[in-house]
């Protein structure tokens, strides 16, 4: 039986981003003695994987408002409709827009990386495009906020409003979160560190707000 | 192009001592500030139970020094009625939150997961420190709560609405001590996301070559089912806690229904659901008391086939059935809502899967003691706190059967009877399978030998005094002995105070017993002697790397894996257990399969 000796660590640090990093591609190979199960199991970087665990985790926690809020509403006297602020649905674009440019700035980078492109500054611009659209999207939650205080509107007015605060508030701090993501995608791509999981665990992220914004004002409208 | 961050497997060594035993960001050193402080939370939890219990056995009994603690709570050092709930509702959530779930889950999943998949560290190693230091962050705002005016919350772990959400009206320490509460758990919550996101990452994406699925250890799985429930659990609490803050500070109605008179006080709340709070807190709260036991289970199973020297009847089936467990428990919740009023019909929709849950929890029983039964287990402190385990999950899990069935849970509901329930089932037995990982991965940990002896007495003792203090519970909660009571003074329950005063003798004594544990774990910590690699001859990663192991928890030779893990008693092998990471050939039918 041919003994195979225990492999050093292997840090592939020229290997092409898309396939992967540390240790992702070799692990989980058959080891090369006869008879054993095969054990075929390529790892995908943590980073890829996690995202999915991340979002799983946050629609469990919109789930758990959205189940708060259909019993509270059910057999609730007090339930007093609510409009909401006009704002919300340009907003709306706002964030489906800055994920057509996040999936832009995405591909291009991809070709960057892959050498098909010399310059860096085009994905770039795109990404700031991005960057400026999310914030643009913050801006217009607090102006929506603003605007129903200024109504007399607040969280405790009627449990409808204390919701609406509630999910949208939740979701802008899950949108900020998705900022500082883009920043950290911004910083490493000019340090030459950026790879390509993160990109795409970032981006990932990112549409996964604006679909949950969807979800929440098809939730809000229906609902309050 | 290379990024650093998402990767624990490039973080050198740190040099500076902050680096290393503070703000560390390697899993080994993160799962022992886990231990810690699961430690210092389980004497805090368990000098408050002897508190309770000296109440509870002599009333009016005068503990000296207690006015200390709070001068309103304890005037003349008598405990107020209301300070015996607060102490309650103290040792309650420090137990279950920061001992139980942080102990086997989060400090020894920390330490041992990765290893034992062969991993070099977590793939987010930020995140795992920050798990840390948030759950840290959650204790201290607990224990905070001691020291506010009015003390600490009366209302229960479980902090039932509407008393928990209407403020100080309804108590001392229903203003401040709930929302200290709350954002206790609510940082608790995002601790255990953070950690439940690199664990299930970790073995997903961070197994070294050779090793599949299947190839993992049963404590590698359980940690990995329990992680995923946790992602679900906690992300369901946080949300619910986040309502209850919002109801104290910012006036809204979640939890508060209209109309609602407390103290002679009419409350400005209207039209909130107070069911809502028991149907989000049971959501997480259920699959909690799985979160507490499903890595002991595996911990045990783990030390059982090492000892026994030989694998579980079946190792797919006591996945199979772990993760059965994990499915199900979210379906049971309605289990504690009984009698809240619930339509009857969905009463027998929560009776019929709590029911069935016993089903794969006793297939787990089985297959244990089908593998026991005729082994040549080898008697040691941690095989001995396996055992111990087994048992106390038996004895405590009998009576989940009757509390089950919506017609028997009318009568017992609230009384002593679920408190033994619990205490055999989730606590004394997840506490034996940390003592069992203890003395099993102490070597490991430490690089040192606990003492043999001082431990098999420390379990004998400990096991026999559980058994004291908590089938009695059974008895007086079938006589009717409701609880929560911090004081017997009606007929029925006069008569029961003789047991009272002998379950009160018997916390005192097996909470001084484990004394001989803390002496043990401190003395061997820096005496004892010095441990072998691999001191108990068993077969998965942690055994084939150094002890302790080095930063990069297998130096320079990273592990490939070649066969199942609990390769023992094997024939025609060279001798009786082959390592995961040895590539003697393997010719049995099992490795085959
Ligand atoms: C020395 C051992 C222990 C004793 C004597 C003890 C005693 C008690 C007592 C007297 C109560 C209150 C009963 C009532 O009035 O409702 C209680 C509740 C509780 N205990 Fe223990 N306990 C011990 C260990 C533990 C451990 C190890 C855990 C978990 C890690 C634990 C978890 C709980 C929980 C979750 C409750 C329920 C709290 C509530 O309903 O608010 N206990 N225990
Ligand atoms: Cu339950």
């Amino acid at each position: 039986m041919a003994t195979v000796v225990h492999e050093p660590p292997k840090m592939d640090v020229d290997r092409l981003p898309s396939q992967g990093s540390g240790n992702g591609g070799w692990r989980n190979l058959v080891p090369a003695s006869g008879g054993l199960r095969k054990v075929q199991d390529a790892s995908p970087p943590p980073a890829s994987t996690g995202i999915w665990v991340a979002l799983a985790s946050i629609t469990m926690t919109f789930a758990a408002f959205t189940s708060a809020l259909v019993v509270r509403q059910g057999g609730a006297p007090d339930w007093q409709h609510m409009t909401l602020p006009p704002i919300l649905y340009l907003n709306t674009v706002v964030i489906i827009g800055s994920s057509f440019t996040l999936e832009i700035a995405r591909r291009r980078i991809a070709a960057f990386m892959g050498g098909l492109h010399e310059h860096a500054d085009k994905p770039l611009r795109w990404l700031y495009i991005t960057l400026s659209l999310g914030l643009l999207f913050v801006a217009g939650q607090i102006l929506a906020w603003r605007e129903l205080v200024s109504q007399g509107l607040r969280f405790a007015t009627n449990i409808s409003y204390s919701f609406f605060y509630v999910l949208t508030i939740a979701h802008a701090l899950h949108v900020s979160g998705g900022l500082g993501g883009l920043v950290r995608v911004i910083s490493k791509f000019n340090n030459r560190t950026l790879k390509r999981s993160t990109l795409d665990a970032t981006s990932r992220y990112w549409h996964f707000m604006g679909v949950l914004w969807v979800y929440l004002l098809v939730l809000l409208w229906m609902k309050l | 192009m290379h990024d650093m961050s998402a990767h624990a497997v490039h973080h050198g060594a740190p040099t500076s001592f902050i680096r290393k035993h503070i703000f560390s960001l390697d899993h080994k050193v993160i799962g022992k500030q886990y231990y810690a402080l699961a430690l210092v939370a389980v004497v805090v939890g368990m000098v408050l139970s002897w508190l309770m219990r000296l109440h509870l056995g002599f009333a009016n009994f005068a503990i000296p020094g207690l006015h200390l603690l709070s001068k309103n709570g304890a005037p003349g050092d008598i405990m107020t009625p209301e300070y015996y709930l607060q102490l309650m509702t103290m040792h309650g959530t420090i137990m279950v939150f920061f001992v139980l779930t942080t102990a086997p889950f989060a400090a020894f999943g920390n330490f041992f997961l990765p290893i034992q998949t062969g991993a070099e560290d977590m793939p987010f190693p930020h995140f795992n420190m920050m798990s840390f230091w948030v759950t840290f962050t959650g204790f201290l705002f607990l224990v905070a709560s001691f020291f506010v005016s009015d003390g600490p919350t009366l209302g229960g772990w479980t902090q039932y609405a509407p008393l928990s959400a209407v403020g100080a009206v309804s108590g001392p320490g229903q203003g401040t001590g709930v929302v200290l509460w709350a954002f206790s758990i609510a940082f608790f919550c995002v601790g255990q996301l953070f950690g439940s996101l690199n664990f299930i990452t970790t073995t997903l994406d961070m197994r070294c070559k050779g090793m599949s699925l299947m190839r993992l250890p049963l404590s590698a799985w359980a940690w990995f089912i329990t992680s995923i429930m946790g992602l679900t659990a906690f992300a369901v609490l946080m949300p619910a806690v986040i309502l209850l803050i919002l109801d104290h500070v910012a006036g809204t109605s979640f939890f508060v229904s209209s109309n609602l008179v407390i103290n002679d006080q009419v409350l400005p709340h209207s039209g909130g659901s107070t069911l809502l709070w028991q149907h989000l807190f049971w959501f997480f709260g259920h699959p909690e008391v799985y979160i507490a036991i499903i890595p002991g289970m595996g911990i045990v199973s783990h030390i059982l086939i090492t000892n026994m020297r030989r694998p579980m009847l079946s190792h797919r089936v006591l996945i199979y059935s772990m993760g059965a467990l994990a499915v199900l428990s979210y379906m049971v919740y309605g289990h504690h809502m009984f009698v809240s009023g619930m339509n009857p019909v969905s009463s027998l929709a929560f009776s019929f899967p709590t029911l069935v849950i016993t089903i794969p929890s006793t297939i787990i029983v089985l297959i244990w003691l089908g593998s026991l039964y005729g082994s040549k287990l080898r008697i040691n402190t941690a095989s001995l706190f396996g055992l111990g385990f087994i048992s106390m999950f038996i004895s405590g899990g009998v009576s989940g059967f009757f509390l089950a069935q919506p017609s028997i849970d009318i009568l017992l509901h609230a009384t002593y009877f679920v408190v033994g329930h619990f205490h055999l089932v989730m606590a004394v037995a997840a506490i034996f399978g940390i003592f069992g990982g203890t003395y099993f991965w102490f070597p490991k940990m430490t690089g040192r030998m606990m003492n043999e002896s001082l431990g098999k007495l420390h379990f004998w003792l400990t096991f026999v005094g559980a058994y004291l203090i908590f089938m009695p519970f059974h008895y007086l909660g079938i006589a009717g002995n409701v609880r929560r009571y911090q004081a017997f003074v009606d007929d029925y329950l006069i008569p029961l105070i003789p047991v009272h005063k002998f379950i009160t003798v018997a916390a005192l004594a097996t909470g001084a017993v484990q004394l001989i544990f803390i002496y043990n774990l401190i003395y061997s910590r820096f005496w004892g002697a010095p441990a072998p690699d691999n001191p108990w001859q068993g077969t998965s990663l942690e055994w084939s790397t150094a002890t302790p192991p080095p930063h990069n928890n297998f130096g320079d030779k990273m592990p490939v894996v070649y066969h199942d893990p609990y390769q023992y008693s094997v024939e025609g092998a060279s001798s009786d257990f082959i390592m995961q990471t040895s590539p003697e050939p393997v010719h049995s039918a099992d490795e085959e399969k």
